[in-house]
């Protein structure tokens, strides 16, 4: 799941850590601090995306059909989709 | 041509950092640096100087200001003492991290409590740890001569990093002396313009202060050391470059009378005029005293202190600044340390003197030396003239 991003040594550090090209934070892959992942049941979903748009992460994205699943690249199963899904159509299981 | 001139240092300081043409100035003056931003404020606003002067509401937003002006890639100036500089405190060892070469004098004060506006060096001292360069300034020349050197060494491209010109508040902060002030023609000659590794800006996007999580801390705290360790040689070079162009010479350990002398004493700042005055009362006595005088405080210059202490059988360092609680006063627990790995070392007594801007006279010196002279000393250190 964790990509590897940072160099190697200490010798390959960019100045200062600056980070030299934008856009950086999507080569991090966060997936890995998550404890449990969000499930959807789309049998409950009424599309309405509260879930995409409570996200802090901005990782649950929609699908072609309308419905919503989450990017687990970036996922850290902090629960907010769950706890905001007022149809409870997200549930948390152990990843 | 430089002028001869007759001034109080604290404006010289100020002349002289205007001659490197800072472009932004972020300052909150404090007793007793505060001739240096006031001076620059001056300068700016009678025209003399184009420069962004932000007169700030504190020390926390002056280097605040500075670091973003300096990620922006401007040349950048600022000055503090004592409470100020703790005020800043929180952004102070962010300046290194980030490889911006903010210039600062610290006009150097003890810290309270008790309060206290007069000199000591208890306030650098809490800052010393943090990747600064550190330089300490005898006089009011050598002041004015850092000012304009710190520009090159911080800006250099194998730096890149803050440096502290440290010159005792008071003592030299607000004392008239005689100084050769370099000409624009020259100072120009010196140094060229800021060429950052990178800057902020729309069209070139990058991220400075960024966040260091475990898997990158250690490489980027290992960086800086490395960068701070090496400044050293950019230092000897500057240095070097400075005595060709202007003809007076700087060496990390300065020393007066130390060949031949069988005991030597160690200071930094203006106590070493002092002590040279105390070494030739003693020397018309007969003693064969000498003085090491250090210009560089950080990086460390371990091995031109060994040199210089080679055969040196009794060595009194004088701290002017107390570290409670630990085996010994700052600089002579760093002297004792350098010494370690030597099989030939001399027995050092530690004294620590003048603390919250109580007077150090040559007589004072002399009595510490004829006394370390006689017998070694009692405890690991002693604070000089302390009632009781």
């Amino acid at each position: 799941m964790t990509e590897k991003k940072w160099p190697e040594t200490w010798q390959n550090v960019n100045p200062g850590l600056m980070i030299l090209k934008p856009g950086s934070s999507r080569s991090y892959l966060t997936g890995g601090w998550r404890a449990q992942k969000p499930i959807w049941d789309n049998t409950k979903c009424i599309k309405c995306g509260v879930c995409y748009l409570f996200c802090p992460e901005a990782c649950i994205t929609e699908d072609a059909e309308g419905f919503f699943v989450a990017d687990l690249n970036y996922c850290k199963g902090c629960g907010i989709c769950y706890h905001e899904c007022w149809p409870r159509a997200i549930k948390m299981v152990e990843d | 041509m430089s002028e001869r001139i007759g001034m109080e240092i604290a404006l010289a300081a100020a002349e002289a950092v205007a001659l490197c043409r800072p472009d932004v100035i972020a300052a909150y003056p404090i007793t007793p640096n505060t001739h240096i931003p006031e001076h620059l404020a001056e300068i700016v606003a009678e025209g003399h100087l184009d420069c962004e002067y932000l007169p700030v509401e504190s020390e926390h937003s002056a280097l605040s200001a500075c670091v973003g002006a300096s990620g922006a890639g401007a040349r950048v100036f600022t000055a503090s003492s004592s409470q100020g500089l703790l005020y800043m405190y929180e952004i102070v060892p962010v300046v290194p991290a980030m490889r911006l070469p903010v210039v600062m004098c610290l006009g150097n004060r003890a810290i309270s409590g008790p309060i206290n506006i007069w000199n000591d060096h208890s306030d650098i001292m809490t800052v010393r740890d943090l990747a600064w360069i550190a330089l300490f300034a005898a006089n009011g020349q050598e002041t004015v001569d850092m000012c304009i050197q710190a520009f090159k060494i911080a800006e250099h491209a194998d730096v890149n990093l803050p440096i502290f010109v440290n010159l005792d508040g008071f003592q030299l902060t607000h004392v008239v002396e005689a100084m050769m002030m370099p000409s624009q023609e020259e100072v120009d000659k010196f140094l060229p313009p800021r060429k950052p590794y990178a800057a902020l800006h729309p069209d070139n996007v990058v991220s400075m202060g960024t966040l260091g999580l475990p898997d990158i801390y250690n490489e980027a705290k290992k960086a800086v050391d490395e960068v701070l360790i090496n400044s050293k040689k950019v230092i000897l070079e500057v240095w070097k470059e400075w005595e060709t162009m202007f003809g007076r010479k700087y060496e990390p350990v300065m020393s007066y009378k130390a060949n031949d002398a069988d005991v030597l004493m160690l200071t930094m700042g203006s106590m070493g005029e002092t002590a040279q005055v105390a070494i030739d009362e003693l020397r018309k006595e007969g003693f064969k005293a000498g003085l090491l005088d250090l210009k560089l405080w950080r990086p460390f210059p371990a091995d031109e202190l060994k040199k210089a202490l080679k055969g040196c059988k009794n060595l009194i360092v004088i701290d002017r600044a107390l570290m409670h609680g630990a085996p010994a006063a700052p600089l002579c627990a760093e002297v004792k340390s350098v010494l370690y790995d030597e099989a030939d070392r001399p027995v050092v007594t530690n004294e620590i003197i003048g603390l919250g801007g109580r007077d150090v006279r040559v007589e004072d010196f002399m009595k510490i030396f004829k006394k370390a002279a006689k017998a070694k000393p009692e405890r690991a250190y002693e604070i000089y003239g302390v009632r009781g």
